[in-house]
Parts: C-alpha cells; structure tokens; sequence
C-alpha cells in the first residue's frame, strides 16, 4: 500500500501522524462501542431486572466526562496540527546537505509536463529523480484545477492555472513509483498518471545526459501540440527546452486569453 | 424557436440511457395510467396538488425524497460496478462521458433531491405539530418551495433523454465548468436544477424559521421546545445564512457561461479559489443542516423507545447551536491541498476537530438516554443504534482528515469518498428512515411493518459496511475518486467486495419497498387508533393519527419539554374542551403548482437558449406573485359546528378504546418520580 510503504520522509511523517490521530480518537471511540452494545442490551425492555428511572436525565459528573475528556482530546490533537502543519508544510524548504533540484511541473489535458530548468530538459508523463536530493517541484496547470499527487513520496497538491504552487519533496530510496492526477479534470482523467524513477544520484546524471541528447525541442510551438487534449499521451523527451516556458504557460492566462471562450476541441465530442 | 434543442439532443443510439429514460417513462405512464384508471385527478388535484396543509406538503416532499433515492441509488450500482470491471484491457460498459455524467448526477440528486427533500419533509409533517400550531407561518411559501423542488429534480430526469447531464462533478469546480471546456448543456442542467431547488430550500428556511420563533403554543419557551423542533431552527438558520451564498456563487457562474464574465475562468482575471472557498462556505453548513434534523429525529426516538427523559437536554440544544456557529468556521477543509499557508491550514485544522466535541457529547446523551431506560427494539431505534456506532467510526476518520497533512495524502481518495458516505449515510440518511418510520403512522394513521423494517435496517447496516470499508483501504492504496478505468491490479478486488455491498444495499431498498407493499396491504391491521402509537412524549402525538386539517381544536398549554407526557400524567391529555371555536385556515392554491410548471419551463429555456420561453416563464412567475399579493380572500373558517363533529368523532374512539379513562388512571400511577441525578 503505497501511503504505508512510504519512500520519503515527509510521506512517513505524514503516516505516522494519520495513525497518531486514530490512536487518540479510539479513546472516545472504544467507550462508544462498548457503551452501545452494554446499554441496549442491558436496558433492553424484556430486561425486568435492570434499574428503570424514567425521569432521570441529568447529572453533572457526566456531563463534564462528555464535554470534558473528547475537548482534551481536540486540545491534544490541536496542538498536533498546529506543530506538524507547519513542519510539513508543501513549500518548506527540506533540511540536506544536497542542493535542491528545480523541477517545473504544468498540467496539461490530459499528460503532466516536467521540466528541469536547469538542465534544460522536458519530458512527458516520465518524472526521473535522483534519491536523497530535495526536489523542489513549481507546479501550475495549463488546463483546469488538477491536483499532483506521488503518494509514495507524500503531500499532494493543487496544479492550477495562473497560478504557482510550491512543493518540496525528498525520496529516501530508489525504486518505481506512480504519480497522478487527483483532481477530476474531464474525459482523460483517469489516465492521466506518470511513471516516477528515483535512482542514485550518478545513475540521475547518466539520465540527465542521455535526454540532453534527445532531438525533441521544446518550444511555444510543440507547446501548443501538447496543449492539444489526448490521453494516454506516450513519453516524450524533449533536450532542448525554451527559456522560461513554465512562467509563460502562467502568464498566459493572465495577458492572452481574454478573448472569447471557444470550444476545446475534444473536450466535447 | 427552440434554441439550441434539436432532435439530435436525445442519445437514442445509446442503450443504456434509452433504457434509463425507458424505465423512467414507464413507470410515469404507469402512474397516469392508474390515477386516470381510478379517476383520481380530481382527488390529486383538489386534495395534493394544491394543498397548502404542511402535513400534504411534508409527505409529498418525503415522496419527492424516495424516488429521488431510487434514482440516485441506481447512479451508485452503476458507479459501482464500473469500477468493478473496468481494471486493465476491460473498460467497462461505461465510456468517460458517460461515467462523468453518472457520479456529477449521483452526488447532485443524493443532497439537492434525496436530502434535502427528506429533511423538508419531516420539518414540515413534524414541526408544526410539536409545536402546538395548526400551520406554518407562510403555507403558500411552503407550497412554492415544494414545487419549485420538485420541478427541479425533474430538470435532472429530464436530462437524462434530452441533452446530457454535468460531466464536472456534484461541485461543479471551474474553470472545468466554464463554456471553454465544458461547451454542452450538461452543466447548464446541473446549474438550474440547483438555483430552482436551491429557492425552494431558502424559502423553507425563512418559513421554519419565522414558525418556530412565533407560533409555537403557549408555554413553550424556547427551552422546553423538542430537541427534534431546536434542529429544525438551527437548520433553518443554517439555510438561510448558506444557500444565498450558493445561489450567488453559481450565479456568477452562470453569467461567466451566458454572458462571457471572467469571475471564475482560468484567464482574463478569475479566481477558481474563489469558487472553491464560496462553494464550501455554503456547502459545509450545507452537511450540517442535513445532519442536524437527523440528530433531531435520534433524539426523540431514543427518548421515545426508552421511555425515558432525553438525557442532558440543556446539553443537547448547546451542543446544537455550537454544530450551528462552528459549521461556517470549517470550510476550509475541503481544500487544504490548494497551498494555503501552514498557519491557515492549521487554523481550519483545529476548527474542524472542535465540531467533534459537541458532536461526541450528543452521541453519549443519546447513549445515557437508553440507561436506565426500557429500549424496545423497534425499527427507529435500530436505526438509531446502528447510526451511533457507525457515526463514530465515520467521525474518526474525519478528525484524521482534519489533519492537513494527513489530508495532503488522503484527499481526494476514496478514503474521503469512504468519509462522507460513512457520515451521511448513517448521520443523514438512516436519521430520516428512522424519522420515516417513527412519524409514518402520524401522516397516515397505520404503521410500517416491522419485519421488512429490519430486514431492511440490517441489509443497509451490513451493506453499508460491505461497500464502504473496502474504499478505506483503496484510499491507502492509492485510488483516486471519480475513476472510469484504472490499471493497478491491487484496487480491483476492494473494488468487487464493494461492490457486493452495493448488492446489499440494494436488497435492503427492496425490502423498504416491500414494506411499503406490505404495510399498505395490511393498513388495517395495524392502525394507530389513538394517535399515539408508540408512547410518544411530544405535541404530536396528542392529536389523531391523521391529525385533522387543523392539527389542534384547541391550541395545548405547554408545561415541561415533554409536554404529551406530562398530559398524560397530570391527567389533561385526552380531556374533551367543554366548546370548540370557528378555525380560520388557509385556502388551497394552485398558483404555487403552476409557478412550480413556469420554473421548470424557464429553467429548460435557459438550458437550452430558448428565450422566448425563458421570458413566458420568468413573467409567469412574477406574475403569479402579483396576482397572489393582490388577493384578499386566501383563506377560510372551519365552522365550530364542524371542528366539534370531527373531535367528537376522535372522542368517540378514544372512548370506546377506553383510553380516555385511562388517561386519568395512568396519572394516577405515574407520579413524577424523585430525580435521581447524580
């Protein structure tokens, strides 16, 4: 199950806060339990011997048990989630000794395009990353709100269009995983997932210089390509990558599109 | 002339839907065929149609509910089984657009159709009466919201064969709502359907509201009103405070897709985070004023079946009002993956999980309400039991996801999905099928079977638990909601024993209607002859089962919160008045029934860019207003001659049962006992 067999920290965190908040909870939950079975059983009409007081309904120590242990409880847990929000807050910068990788991310209909800044490179629907190095992820959307999720790393978050989000995650291990989309965003949605590979950093490297060598070119124009909605869109990886692509799918909704609201061809068939 | 409705707008070439729309048309022509059959549209028309009694009103709401549970229902086989095939090179019988359309309907029909029907309804058939009033303050409203509701919920059927329904889901996010990517009619239909019922609930609001506030019987103060009545006010508060917010919000919507506005589009300046905040502003109270009532109708069973005081009354309507106030501070929740800062997500966090505390206080009031008590296991309180123990499960999971960062891998998931489902499934639904059940014999005189009751009571039980834990589990692996295929080979099997719960489900609604059935057959046999059937504790129970038209000859004096019981044991309860007084009531009205017909006219005008028809249908409405405005004679004097043939009739009965004599006897007996607190 990947949210138990997590593969980062800030994924086992979130674990172990998930069973914490359980584990406080049962202490009112129990009781209920064994209280509803004991009561209706016990008082059961057919029941003659049990004590009938039918104008009884009120008593102060239990009052103050009911408001008072389930109020401990949210103070407990409050103070929970005050510490663990804003330690695991998506755009905290992880404590390494690594520097942080950049990688863009934008939702598209219906693919996810990542973008390593640094190395100039783009692919589609294929996330590589070196394990034990932060990722420090941008993420927008080029379509509709679309959330972006890699359950084994942990923390998902929303991709939306115009807008920047931050996330930063970090893997602790190497190994395949699967990233997707969490927000329903139309006919594609459900194929709209990603491969993740998290290696070694050498391995990382190799990879890097591998898709360096690629012919693709990214730019405004393959960028309207893929603008084009398809599912189940095959890995593509692009070498050469235009300069600020990722801020200018942002900016696009904020200058350009104004004009009047025209069929997306393929969302309606 | 028609806009953009051509013939090419019903998917008869697809066999599902033509079944669907098949069955539906069947079933209608079934229900003409028997009325006219019976000559009964004279009756139907003279006595439902336009009737402006709340007790009618309420059991054509609850009516409106069940068919609208039923076709909900059957969105959620379809889901179900969907997901349990469409795994690998297998997708299922449903494609994309179709599926999308199926669960935006689902969750749409289950709380603007199924719910909130249901919840009108009982306010309306119990309210008035546990009150001590013979109506509620604005009957013509009432009539209105009924069939502006209903009309609604006909938009949705109707878009079943004519056009397509939203694709975007039952919350209707931008910019996936916008014409840019969703140009068809599917989401116009999802948008009038819930502006028109969304009226019709506002004016419930307002209606209970000003009834409860005014018009309740002499001697109840607010502190002795039944708990049932204290939810039904700080429901309609609710309402009222919430869906202007709703009504608002998919208005802009609405001129973002008619008039080309940028309130919410991806570019030229909207703000998809403001949909999503105003959505949830009204949509979080909107969870409550469904739970709420439910809550209500758990306290009087529980008080009823134990024949017990309600344990911690004072506690009960605080831990009301506080559900009340906190349930607007919460809706932040529903999107703490939008990357808001630590310190708002954990402000929202930490709100959330104080609405456990008085949520947690009542479920153990109601469980100090059966000790010491004699619980009799009638339907009701089966309801209410299973309700308890499956509530807490579903509010624990819901404090885990009041943990944002637990939220931040939870959300979304069918862990959430397993969420709601386990709040509104035993804390809304199963409340109004135990009200159902409990207030039955009151609207018609004759009790539902109880074999088939717990038949069905324990078929939904497991069910629910056959369906819904599996999603729990999926939410750990990994699945997200709303999926028409998927390819990992570990959620298929969850998915299969979920959908064998669905099997479950289903069974337990076939034995609902079976009791129906049954129940209406044998009507005779088990007919509530007194009016109080099951020992009950409130008003309503004090006058027959029919009440009459007017509800109460003479308006009851109200000494204690259990002000029947306390009848009964002073000795008041069946005393014959030594005269009865002329009754004014309100006059029967088909305006509201027309004005139901003229919305759903312009709503279908607006969907499909008829606007001819939109105009006809806008100035009918607003005329039908005028002319109501400008009546005088709206209602009528039941003559005192008449209110005294009918109670001397009740009267007769109650003799001959002996029950009138008893009524002093049993005062005799049953001394009010000592407290025994602390």
């Amino acid at each position: 199950m990947p949210l138990l067999d997590t593969a980062g920290p800030i994924g086992s965190a979130e674990k172990s806060l998930i069973f914490t908040a359980i584990g406080l909870m049962l202490v009112v939950a129990i009781p209920v339990f064994v209280l509803t079975a004991f009561i209706a059983w016990r008082y059961r009409a057919s029941n003659g011997k049990a004590t009938y007081a039918p104008k009884w309904s009120h008593s102060w120590k239990l009052e103050c048990i009911v408001w008072g242990v389930p109020a401990v409880i949210i103070v407990i847990l409050g103070h929970l989630v005050w510490t663990d929000t804003h330690a695991l807050s998506p755009d905290k910068r992880l404590a390494s000794s690594e520097k942080p990788i950049t990688v863009d991310v934008v939702s598209l209909n219906w693919k996810w395009l990542f973008v390593y800044p640094r190395d100039h490179i783009a692919t589609v629907n294929r996330l590589v990353l070196p394990a034990n190095v932060p990722v420090d992820f941008h993420i927008t959307s080029d379509t509709v709100l679309s959330a972006f999720f890699i359950p084994r790393l942990g923390s998902m978050i929303y991709a939306m269009p115009g807008m920047q989000t931050k996330l930063d995650l970090v893997a602790d291990r190497t190994g395949a995983f699967t990233g997707r989309n969490y927000q329903f965003s139309g006919r594609g949605y459900s194929s709209m997932h990603f491969g993740v590979t998290v290696t070694s950093p050498a391995q990382y490297r190799a990879w890097v210089n591998k898709a360096q060598a690629s012919k693709n070119v990214l730019d405004a124009a393959a960028l309207r390509r893929l603008e084009a909605p398809s599912t189940a869109a095959p890995v593509v990886i692009y070498s050469s990558v235009e300069p600020h692509i990722f801020e200018h799918v942002i900016d696009s909704f904020t200058t350009a599109k104004v004009a009047t609201p025209k069929s997306h061809a393929g969302s309606e068939t | 002339m028609l806009g953009k409705l051509t013939l090419s707008a019903v998917p008869y070439t697809n066999p599902i839907i033509m079944g669907a729309v098949g069955f539906s048309v069947i079933c209608a022509a079934v229900i003409v065929g028997a009325i006219t059959y019976n000559r009964k549209w004279d009756y139907l028309w003279k006595e439902w149609l336009t009737s402006v009694d709340h007790k009618r009103i309420g059991v054509m709401y609850v009516i409106l509910a069940l068919i609208m549970l039923l076709r909900g229902f059957s969105d959620a086989i379809m889901m179900r089984s969907q997901q349990a095939i469409a795994f690998g090179p297998n997708h299922g019988y449903l494609p994309p657009h179709h599926y999308d359309q199926v669960f935006s309907a689902h969750g749409t029909i289950m709380i603007f159709f199924m719910a909130m029907p249901f919840m009108a309804g009982l306010l309306n058939l119990v309210v008035p009466l546990q009150i001590g009033t013979r109506d509620v303050a604005f009957p013509f409203m009432n009539a209105v919201g009924l069939w502006l509701t209903v009309m609604a919920a006909m938009l949705v059927m109707v878009s079943l064969g004519v056009g397509e329904f939203s694709k975007a889901g039952w919350t209707g996010y931008p910019p996936l709502t916008e014409l840019k990517y969703s140009p068809g009619v599917g989401v116009d239909y999802w948008i009038w359907a819930i502006q028109i019922s969304g009226i019709g609930s506002l004016m419930t609001g307002i209606n209970f509201l000003v009834t409860i506030l005014k018009m309740r019987a002499p001697g109840m103060t607010l502190m002795r009103m039944p708990v049932f009545t204290w939810t039904a006010l700080c429901t309609s508060i609710l309402i009222i405070l919430a869906f202007p917010v709703l009504t608002v919000t998919v208005g802009l919507l609405t001129l973002d897709r008619y008039v080309g506005t940028h309130f919410f589009t991806g570019g030229g300046g909207g703000d998809l985070m403001m949909y999503t905040n105003l959505f949830w502003v009204w949509g979080h109270p909107e969870v409550y004023l469904l739970v709420l009532p439910a809550f209500g109708v758990f306290s009087e069973v529980t008080a009823t079946f134990s024949s017990k005081r309600l344990f911690g009354y004072t506690s009960m309507v605080m831990a009301t009002v506080a559900i009340t106030l906190l349930s607007f501070l919460v809706w932040l929740h529903h999107f703490f993956t939008m990357g808001a800062s630590a310190t708002v997500n954990a402000a929202f966090g930490i709100s959330t999980m104080v609405i456990a505390v008085p949520t947690g206080v009542k479920i153990f009031n109601w469980l100090f309400t059966m000790y010491r008590g004699r619980v009799r296991f009638t339907t009701p309180i089966l309801w209410t039991l299973g309700f308890i123990v499956t509530f807490t499960l579903g509010g624990m999971t819901g404090v885990v996801l009041a943990v944002p960062p637990a939220d931040f891998v939870l959300h979304n998931s069918e862990f959430l999905i397993a969420h709601f489902h386990n709040m509104l499934i035993p804390g809304v639904l199963f409340g109004f099928l135990a009200g159902y059940t409990y207030w039955f014999p009151k609207a018609f005189g004759f009790q539902l079977d109880e074999a088939w009751g717990k038949r069905a009571f324990w078929l939904w039980l497991s069910g629910f638990y056959v369906a819904f834990m599996p999603l729990y589990v999926l939410g750990f692996e990994g699945m997200p909601r709303r999926m028409d295929h998927y390819n990992n080979p570990a959620w298929q099997p969850w998915l299969v024993i979920a959908a064998f719960g669905v099997v479950l489900i289903a069974a337990g609604i076939a034995c609902q209607i079976a009791q129906l059935v049954v129940s209406i057959r044998d009507r005779r046999s088990v007919v509530d002859q007194t009016g109080d059937i099951w020992n009950g504790r409130t008003l309503e129970w004090a006058v027959a089962s029919p009440p009459p038209v007017y509800n109460f000859a003479r308006i009851p004096v109200v000494h204690d919160i259990d002000a029947f019981t306390d009848m009964k044991e002073r000795g008041t309860a069946y005393v014959r008045p030594e005269r009865y007084y002329p009754i004014h009531m309100p006059k029967n009205s088909s305006i509201p029934f027309v004005m139901g017909i003229f919305a759903f006219a312009f709503g279908f005008a607006m969907i499909w860019h008829i606007w001819w028809l939109a105009i006809v249908g806008f100035l009918v409405e607003l005329g039908s207003l005028i002319v109501r405005a400008s009546m005088e004679d709206v209602g009528y004097e039941i003559p005192a001659a008449e209110v005294e043939r009918i109670e001397s009739q009740r009267f007769r009965k109650l003799d001959g049962m002996g029950v009138t004599q008893r009524a002093g006897r049993r005062a005799a007996i049953l001394q009010p006992q000592p407290g025994l607190a602390d």
